[in-house]
């Protein structure tokens, strides 16, 4: 085995590896944790970090192949939704009237209605 | 072998996102899982290809990315206005306080 086989090896190993801990990371808050908004946080891990990293690591092992264009793709794709659905969830959740649990002497700020209930006058 | 470890991480992770969608106390506990769920059935897709040594999977796991989004989407957008294309209607200040 050359040199440079055992680098790309090694790397591919790395990115594996570190991308199937946050994936387990990402899981585990999103079971764990108390709230639904620190819940949206840890599954937003698994759609950045453990996605990218697991991608990165297989497109090392392909090498310059049709499967590169196409992990870069479901990459490219992935990295687009993931954080717009995510993001779809909270607003969705936040104009059904969920709201943080807030600390003892913390007053979250209430959020502005979507729909401006006051007519606009300078018509 | 080190698809196996990340089949087996991935696995791992889908079970500890199934608990959360069974047990979510809320509607948006659940499709927060079910998305997630959804990006870690793509993710398993392509391992496994690779694992079998036939990367063609990995259109079916960009399918599968493509279905995920729009599924989510289409959930949430249901629970808000009760209609998928049809007679949407946004719903004025007062009807929201009801």
């Amino acid at each position: 085995m050359s040199m440079t086989e055992n680098i790309v090896t090694g790397l591919s190993w790395f990115f594996i590896l570190s991308g199937s801990f946050f994936v387990i990371v990402g899981a585990f808050g999103t079971w764990r944790f108390p709230d639904f908004w620190s819940r949206l946080h840890a599954a937003s891990i698994t759609d950045s970090a453990g996605m990218i990293l697991l991608l990165v690591g297989m497109c090392l092992q392909a090498g310059f192949t049709l499967v590169t264009v196409k992990l870069i793709i479901i990459g490219i794709f992935l990295f687009i939704t993931g954080p717009t659905s995510t993001h779809a969830v909270a607003n969705a959740a936040l104009v059904s009237g969920l709201r943080p649990e807030e600390a003892e002497g913390l007053r979250g700020v209430e959020p502005k209605p979507l729909v401006n209930s006051e007519p606009d006058s300078k018509i | 072998m080190m698809f196996s470890v990340a089949t087996i991480a991935v696995f791992v992770a889908m079970v500890l996102v199934l608990f959360r969608l069974f047990a979510g106390p809320t509607l948006y506990d659940r499709v927060l899982s079910v998305n997630s769920f959804g990006t870690h059935t793509v993710l398993l897709i392509g391992i496994m290809g690779f694992l079998f040594g036939r990367p063609d999977f990995l259109d079916i796991a960009l399918l599968y990315a493509l279905i995920n989004f729009v599924g989510t989407i289409a959930i949430l957008k249901f629970f808000r206005y009760r209609a998928i294309g049809d007679h949407l209607h946004i719903a004025s200040e007062e009807e929201r306080k009801t």
